[in-house]
């Protein structure tokens, strides 16, 4: 029954926090790509830049009210699901989260509404102003969600004194091991997702010969934006892995697939890791080319998960896999956005049909190497909630397992009818497109009037 | 020594009500929606909330997370303790959120089914937080330092009447708020569902006031111990009076004064809970110095308060001022 807690505790969280981060993903890169957009718009007054606002605004709308309902939920499932979690960690993640807040969720809830529906009512350079607002709000966001999830990996800064932990350090714990690097890999991980859905949706209008101006517009930022980001992001992943060798080996252990410590250790293409038996079968591996990326070094050695007890392993398949899905989207990444350098350079950006179909394929990939990257991260940090120092099974709330299992039903049927809902709705404003004549933004007292119903889409053409 | 504890929870408290004000009179709209006389309508009372509900809900979360920061204890005994109505609630929340976003989308057919998602996500988490709020009251069992009671614990008869009255109390605020952003007809009958919902809200009031005390001695004992009833009695008769203006101004057909009549008449029925409640944190169980988390943590959190806190009541002011008047009669605000 316990263990049914622990377990069902586990897979809401992972499912409602899995959920939820896919709307922050899309919100944080495409806030600064709109804080782009608009920014050239108010430089040049082209008015393709505005069209371009116009559109992913609202875009960014859709996937901004799914991220605040989605995340309330997650600042309940604390308390809901592990409360003893709760306790003992207390002093640390509830002021973390408390600022973020604070400092991200008010600011991005206060001049979410000016941005969307303020353009009449303030004027071009304040609605600026607001934009950059959101923007800073949702970067803020990742910032403390970062500082504490990344707490709970590598945790410093406190001491644990009868059973609870207490702050000796603010600094050390904001600031703590794996936390620059975390921050850094989410962020770009959000631009990154970005640049390929903007350029994805450009290039599909682009093989479609609609909307042009504003999809060539888009697809060449998109591209852009990627070209520097990919190499950039596998940069910092790799720091990143680093990172997590040296203060949580057995996450690497676990994405390498890795059961006893060695030196030149290969580099695993495929296997199917079978924990049962503490080995991996059908492995297909490239030598100690594993070395070379965790230690920098070919003989370099990796702690393997022999090195702690088997119930001190993380589940060793998710991690694995997960690591191995994100590092492959990474690749081709990479590789479409070199694809489009030679395109750029032969002069063939937009007549390129191969370009514009891989970066349509793109548009989920970011996603899912989120997701993927995710699983490895929290996955491999079982069978502890804060790494080393206080175990999953000692962490959650004294409940029956039916009221976890009645709530995680729930949420898989609600979150699967709204995400059908979402997809419905993004691929009717896809399909619709950007307006055909940007309108400038005037506060005028036909403006004022309002012509629209209080959507941020012209109901004009609903089927 | 300033005392750190006591900061905190009137900082709970100040986010609290402003909480109950500000996302009341949405969840109001909400609860009022069914009654609207067209779709225009319905529309116009969407498009009076669409700047500004996403800011009311984020002091629901702020209520959440300084609870954790600060009274860590009180945290993790109350919310598994609550676990159905606050995960009903939750839900609740993400109905009426996606709601108000897609229904912006939606073809016309498919845009009623988003607004009966709308109506029925805040008829129900008002109703939760009614249940939650009446689960509190009856106290929660703890043993350990952790709750130890039945999923179904929360339940009790006041939490029905409390739910009762936070669904009209709500419903009062979104109607005084709707004769604040309207005219014409839908501001008459905005004046009439005024009416009912501050007569419904009474009655539930004073239905709340005899229960609690009959069911729980230690509230009997706040009220009418000792000479208590002397120092505390102003609470319901200014609650009363209140409520005798506010039907006066609905009867003069007042515009602007009834929102804030409204909001008055809240506070005082929030003051006169604060009052059965004091000192506890976890009704009977935690006081707010032994729910307390350590002070390190309070201060690091309290300062942060201390400089957003001001700054947020100001932009919100200012989102405010921004789409102050009325809604234009046949929709928003463009955008």
């Amino acid at each position: 029954m316990f263990e049914d807690t622990i377990l069902l505790s586990r897979i809401q969280f992972g499912f409602t926090v899995g959920f939820h981060i896919l709307f922050p993903t899309l919100t944080i890169g495409l806030g600064a790509f709109l804080g782009f957009v608009e920014a050239m718009w108010l430089i040049t007054k082209k008015d393709v830049y505005l069209r371009l606002y116009r559109f992913w605004v609202k875009i960014f709308a859709l996937a901004f009210g799914m991220g605040v309902v989605s995340g309330l939920v997650l600042s309940y499932q604390f308390g809901t699901n592990f409360s003893r979690f709760s306790d003992v960690t207390g002093h640390v993640m509830g002021p973390l989260l408390s600022v973020e807040v604070l400092t991200a969720f008010f600011v991005e809830a206060g001049f979410i509404g000016v941005m969307l529906f303020g353009w009449n009512k303030v004027g071009p350079r304040l609605h600026f102003v607001a934009t950059l607002l959101v923007v800073l709000g949702t970067t803020n966001s990742a910032f403390w969600i970062l500082a504490a999830n990344s707490w709970m990996q590598t945790p410093a800064g406190t001491e644990l004194r009868d059973g609870l932990f207490y702050v000796k350090d603010w600094w050390a714990v904001i600031f703590n091991p794996s936390f620059p690097y975390r921050l850094f890999h989410m962020v770009f991980a959000s631009y990154l997702t970005t640049a390929f859905v903007v350029a994805g949706v450009s290039g599909w209008y682009l093989l479609k010969r609609q909307h042009e101006e504003v999809a060539r517009k888009g697809f060449a930022l998109g591209l852009m934006m990627a070209t520097i980001l990919a190499p950039v992001q596998a940069f910092v992943g790799d720091e990143a892995g680093r990172n997590v060798a040296e203060h949580q080996p057995m996450k690497v252990a676990a994405m390498e697939g890795l059961w006893k410590t060695a030196k030149g250790i290969p580099l695993i293409i495929f296997a199917i890791p079978d924990q049962e038996n503490q080995r991996n079968l059908f492995e297909i591996s490239i030598p100690k080319l594993s070395s070379l990326i965790v230690t920098h070094k070919w003989n370099g050695e990796v702690k393997g998960l022999n090195e702690v007890k088997r119930a001190d392993q993380p589940p060793v398949l998710p991690v694995f896999f997960g690591f191995r899905i994100m590092v492959g989207i990474g690749i081709f990444f990479i590789f479409v956005a070199g694809y489009h350098v030679v395109q750029r350079m032969r002069k063939r950006l937009y007549d390129s049909r191969w370009l514009m179909r891989m970066t349509v394929f793109c548009v989920p990939l970011g996603f899912i190497a989120t997701w993927a990257g995710w699983i490895v991260a929290e996955t491999g940090r079982q069978p502890w909630t804060v790494y080393g120092l206080l175990r999953t099974e000692d962490s959650i709330s004294p409940v029956t397992v039916g009221e976890v299992a009645t709530s995680l039903i729930l949420f898989v049927l609600v979150y699967g009818i709204l995400f059908v809902a979402y997809l419905m709705y993004l691929g009717r404003l896809i399909r619709r497109g950007p307006e055909s004549v940007a309108t400038a933004p005037e506060p005028t007292p036909e403006a004022m009037q309002g012509a629209r119903p209080s959507s941020v889409v012209p109901r004009g053409d609903a089927i | 020594m300033i005392d750190l504890p006591l900061l905190a929870a009137g900082i709970i408290a100040l986010g609290v009500i402003i909480y109950i004000v500000l996302d009341g009179f949405d969840l109001g709209i909400g609860i009022l929606l069914p009654l609207a006389g067209s779709s225009a309508e319905r529309e116009r009372m969407m498009a009076s909330i669409a700047p500004v509900w996403d800011g009311n809900e984020t002091w629901l979360i702020l209520g959440g997370v300084v609870l954790f920061a600060a009274f860590p204890k009180a945290y993790a005994i109350a919310l598994p303790a609550m676990y159905i109505p606050i995960v009903a609630m939750l839900f609740c929340f993400i109905f009426r959120g996606v709601a108000f976003e897609f229904h912006a989308n939606a073809s016309e057919r498919h845009k009623s089914i988003w607004l009966v998602a709308f109506s029925a996500g805040s008829i129900g988490a008002t109703f939760c937080q009614g249940l939650i709020l009446g689960g509190l009251i009856r106290g929660i069992t703890v043993r350990n330092a952790e709750f130890a009671g039945g999923p179904f614990d929360w339940f009790s008869w006041f939490g029905l009447l409390a739910a009762g009255g936070m669904v009209a109390g709500y419903a009062l605020l979104g109607a005084c708020w709707t004769i604040l952003k309207t005219d014409d007809k839908l501001q008459l009958r905005a004046f009439a569902w005024a009416k009912s919902a501050l007569f419904m809200t009474m009655l539930f009031m004073g239905a709340i006031s005899i229960a609690t005390p009959l069911f729980v001695d230690a509230i009997a004992e706040r009220w009418f111990g000792g000479a208590h009833l002397i120092y505390l009695a102003p609470v319901p008769v200014v609650t009363v009076i209140a409520a005798a203006f506010l039907w006066q101004l609905l009867e003069k057909q007042a515009e602007v004064w009834p929102f804030r009549l409204a909001v008055v008449l809240f506070i005082l029925a929030y003051a006169g809970l604060a009052i059965s409640m004091w000192p506890y944190i976890v009704p009977r169980h935690l006081t707010i110095w032994q729910a307390a988390a350590d002070p390190t943590s309070q201060r690091f959190i309290l300062i942060a308060c201390a400089f957003t806190v001001p700054m947020i009541i100001a932009y919100t002011i200012y989102a405010y001022r921004v789409f102050r008047g009325k809604v234009p009669e046949d929709g928003g605000y463009g955008h």
